[in-house]
């Protein structure tokens, strides 16, 4: 059969500190050719078609129930195939979607200004500051606006204007309202419309549901991918699933900095499994610090809260001018005495600049000594203490004096309760406190236009794979690709894979599904076996902290070096001395915990060898390096107009690039002054 | 602060479990009440005892994974100010000293797994008996072409608020579920797209619900008292309106 992607022979060069190779150049062979407008429907035309009748007899293996999964789950059920659907949580309603707060964009121009797909095409480009594929975004556009006629029709009850009609709110980096909402709830209602469709197909018995399952491997058989293992998490079963595709709509990685706005549970262990067996992994370093979360209250705490991007619409971000009065009341800061420097510096854009650039704003005030809140004392690389204060102003007395307590509870209601809720501050009375944190990553599984990954028969979908959003994703675009992916783009694209099946049947005593299974017990019964004494989640912090403070919001080459030799060093020593209680057969919460966090060292240290070869800045990925003399990301296109693609090979990965061809938007320096 | 905890455990398949009680030292009143958790299975693991199982994920109150009886009250509601969640409980919600008992959902719907998880997919099942509009993917027409009234559109807002963590049922004398089913019957019959299952839905989402064994309302109001959403109780007036109507339509199953 075809290969899936074309490469190209290039010599291998090994760089001089033996992090990397480089290895042959990728391409996606899957976008057709012709005008970007055409691309899609001619992809949909060409694609082999599988008959009704046969779908039934094949079976897709789909690992996760968010947006992505949820939604594909649903769409591939409904189509007449035979899914079997796995997540970790006690129901598939549980997916971390559901925390997704502000809003879904889609190209309708309900509100006659001048929106059209080609714009949300340009601005999720620009706002992904130009390392996103042209083919891939503008299909997102495209198919954006079928989305909201989905969900309404599946009852998801968004926001609405007293005629009955939708209504729209705007959202950072963009200069329209495109931005359909539920209250500060959106995610939630998109994720329980895509769970009722699936819960529909599941009453069906189209798709057979495992929750309380997690994939721990994936089984390739003769180059393909034909099933997982996966973990019964309430009888510790090593379970075997076979199929003729796997899908893996997993998640982000953002938990490898251990504090982020991700659930508790999300885990890179899919996706990097995966990656072991041949998937490459794009652009691992781009990861998203969102402006807008609750600062960090102590050692003990667990996770961040976001409070949604939304809220910059109203409120207006400060900090006072003078270091001095940092430790005011900030109701006693008279006007002219308070910074409101987003306005100050990007008078076009303002509080709704795009997230990279408001967080590394709130780091520079902090950095100045300008920040709000308690001071901490705060390693410095140079293993200096610092006593600093980490947190900026968000203020809403303007929106409340114009449209009254009540109509700004009617819009962020929930949000300012869950503030009040966590900070016990009053967020009506005083301005809350806000500061950047990990909520997003930007990079994952290589896929190409299909959404295939670079093993035969595995797609990524949703935030899982690396795909729409280049170095920096816009708000509210996440829930538009991943329903985009599960619900449009794979089930028109894997169709073309299983028309070709199915494939020779794969029997339980395969060599390569021993071999799978053996891994895994291997695994568990070494973290078990250990018995050391440090726990899993003193060490998960451990390594959130050597990622936070090397590979977090600014990134220096040296930085990023010491870093690597930290993760390596606390990688031995995890598997030395590390204590997980309990036995396999049994409902084991720690075993599970260890095995994700044996994961994410791999992953955390991948992050910072491609932190460490792109010697640029751009999006969410700053390096200190490289800058313009006011301090913006300086990109280098002439270099690094390229996806990282990542090889698994041991400790020293093979870096392969997808060069990255814009003939439909200009490159520019981006610039939301 | 200092607590004294005292823990429902319960071994994975035995029938019975029992109270254990930990002393907790240096309690953080801004620490959450599942980090508070969280650093007493730190110590357990390190002393070689088997932490304590809870389920919990997103920890913001919106995944409804996490649920535990505090004090005799789901969520810790009895605690708390304001509606919450177990996750969104802080410890200064507690006076230094205090004796704090926590438990599991007790309902005969939500059968214990292990210390204070149960097993709540009889709601996945009450769902699947019809809490969905037969829609599939493709087919929708424009998002603007079925305008909704603002009334209507908020009034299935507030009851699609609804996280499915249980605690209705843990709060219920008669473990009923009647709070959770009737969000989703009003959620969906309150706009257009859900009209044409209107009667069916209904009729099928009680039908499961009964089956699932859990009981049925008496008008006591726990559920609505505990619920973190706030789901008002005459959801369940509006579940047994739908459900008289449907009993009289020919189109109902």
């Amino acid at each position: 059969m075809a290969t899936q992607f074309v490469e190209e022979e290039v010599a291998t060069t090994t760089t001089s500190d033996q992090l990397w190779r480089e290895g042959a150049e990728l391409r996606d062979a899957k976008a057709p050719g012709g005008p970007i407008e055409g691309k899609w429907h001619k992809r949909q035309f060409e694609a082999k078609l599988v008959n009704p009748a046969n779908r039934r007899k094949l079976t897709v293996i789909i690992v996760g129930t968010g947006l992505a999964g949820g939604a594909a789950a649903a769409s591939l059920g409904e189509a007449g195939y035979n899914v079997l659907n796995f997540c970790y949580q006690d129901s598939p309603r549980r997916a971390h979607s559901i925390a997704a707060q502000g809003g879904i964009n889609a190209a309708k121009n309900y509100r006659n200004d001048n929106d059209s797909t080609f714009r949300l095409f340009y601005d999720t480009v620009k706002g992904g500051d130009y390392r996103a594929r042209e083919t891939n975004v503008y299909r997102l556009a495209e198919v954006s606006a079928a989305i909201i006629d989905q969900c309404v029709a599946q009852g998801v009850p968004f926001a609405r204007e007293y005629g009955g009609l939708l209504d729209n709110r705007s959202f950072g980096g963009v200069q329209v309202q495109r931005t359909f909402y539920a209250r500060g709830q959106t995610g939630q209602q998109l994720l329980i419309g895509a769970y009722q469709a699936l819960e529909r197909q599941v009453a069906v018995g189209t798709v057979k549901m495992y929750a309380r399952h997690e994939m721990l491997e994936l089984i390739v058989v003769d180059g393909r991918a034909r099933g997982i293992i996966a973990r019964d998490m309430v009888t510790g079963e090593i379970e075997t699933h076979l199929a003729d595709a796997v899908v893996l709509a997993t998640g982000g990685y953002g938990n490898v900095f251990f504090l982020s706005t991700n659930a508790m549970g999300c885990n890179v262990t899919a996706g990097w499994r995966a990656h072991r067996k041949g998937a490459y992994f794009g652009n691992p370093c781009y990861t998203q610090i969102h402006p807008t979360c609750i600062p960090v209250h102590g050692e003990t705490q667990s996770k961040l809260t976001l409070m949604s991007e939304s809220l910059r619409n109203d409120g207006r971000i400060w900090v006072p001018k003078r270091a001095e009065d940092c430790d005011k009341d900030p109701r006693q800061i008279a006007e002219q005495d308070r910074d409101y420097y987003l306005e100050r510096i990007y008078p076009a854009f303002g509080n709704l600049v795009p997230r990279d650039i408001a967080s590394r704003q709130a780091k520079n005030m902090c950095d100045e000594g300008r920040g709000v809140g308690p001071a901490v004392n705060e390693k410095q690389t140079d293993g200096s203490i610092r006593n600093i204060r980490r947190g900026v102003y968000l203020d809403f007395a303007d929106v409340i004096s114009r449209i009254g307590r009540d109509g700004v509870a009617a819009r962020y209601g929930n949000l300012f309760d869950m503030y009040a809720q966590i900070t016990a501050e009053d967020p009506y009375e005083t301005p809350m406190r806000i500061y950047p944190a990990v909520h997003y990553t930007m990079g994952g599984v290589w896929v190409d236009y299909d959404l295939m990954t670079t093993i035969t028969g595995l797609y990524a979908t949703g935030e899982c794979n690396f795909s729409d959003h280049g170095a920096n994703r816009l708000g509210a675009s996440a829930l538009m690709q991943g329903l985009a992916d599960g619900y449009f783009v794979l089930p028109n694209t894997i169709n073309d894979y299983l028309a070709d099946a199915p494939f020779p049947k794969v029997s339980p005593d395969d060599p390569a599904v021993l071999e799978a299974v053996a891994g895994v017990k291997e695994r568990i019964d070494t973290l078990l076996s250990i018995d050391g004494s440090r726990t899993v989640d003193s060490f998960h912090k451990e390594l959130g902290h050597i990622m936070w403070e090397y590979c977090g919001m600014e990134r220096t080459d040296a930085g990023l070096k010491r870093a690597i030799g930290l993760i390596r060093e606390l990688k031995a020593e995890f598997w030395r001395d590390v204590k997980v209680t309990g036995v396999n057969e049994d409902f084991n919460q720690a075993l599970e915990r260890a095995g994700r966090v044996a994961d994410f060292f791999e992953l955390g240290e991948l992050m910072c060898i491609d932190a460490l070869h792109r010697r640029e800045s751009c999006g969410g990925h700053f390096r200190a390096e490289s800058q313009t003399p006011d301090g913006e990301a300086l990109r280098h296109d002439e270099e690094f107009l390229y996806v990282g693609a990542w090889e698994y090979a041991g400790d020293t990965p093979v870096l392969h690039k997808e060069p990255l061809e814009y003939e439909y938007i200009e490159l520019k320096q981006r610039s939301y002054k | 602060m200092n607590i004294t905890l005292r823990v429902w455990r319960q071994a994975h398949g035995a029938p019975k479990g029992g109270m254990q009680t930990y002393q907790m030292q240096d309690v953080s009143p801004d620490m959450s009440f599942l980090e508070m958790l969280d650093l007493l299975n730190e110590k357990l693991t390190v002393e070689g005892i088997e932490p304590v199982a809870f389920d919990h994920d997103c920890r913001e109150g919106i995944c409804g994974m996490c649920g535990v009886v505090i004090d005799g009250s789901a969520h810790g509601r009895g605690a708390s100010p304001v509606p919450t969640t177990t996750c969104q409980l802080h410890m200064r919600s507690f006076a230094d000293g205090a004796t704090i008992d926590v438990e599991p959902w007790r309902a005969g719907g939500f059968p214990v797994i292990k210390d204070l998880v149960v097993d709540r997919t009889a709601f996945d099942r009450i769902i699947q008996a019809g809490g969905f509009i037969s829609v599939n993917t493709g087919s929708a027409p424009d998002a603007n072409a079925a305008p909704v009234s603002k009334v209507d559109s908020d009034r299935a807002f507030d009851a699609a608020t609804c996280i499915g963590c249980g605690a209705c049922v843990a709060a219920c004398p008669n473990g009923s579920a009647m709070l959770f089913t009737s969000a989703k019957i009003t959620h969906l019959a309150m706009l257009p797209q859900g009209q044409p299952e209107r009667w069916s839905r209904v009729k099928g989402m009680v039908a499961q619900h009964d089956a699932e064994g859990f009981g049925n309302c008496t008008n006591i109001g726990e559920c609505a008292a505990v619920c973190p959403k706030e789901i008002p109780l005459d959801m369940i007036s509006e579940l047994n309106r739908e459900l008289m109507h449907a009993l009289f339509k020919k189109d109902a199953k």
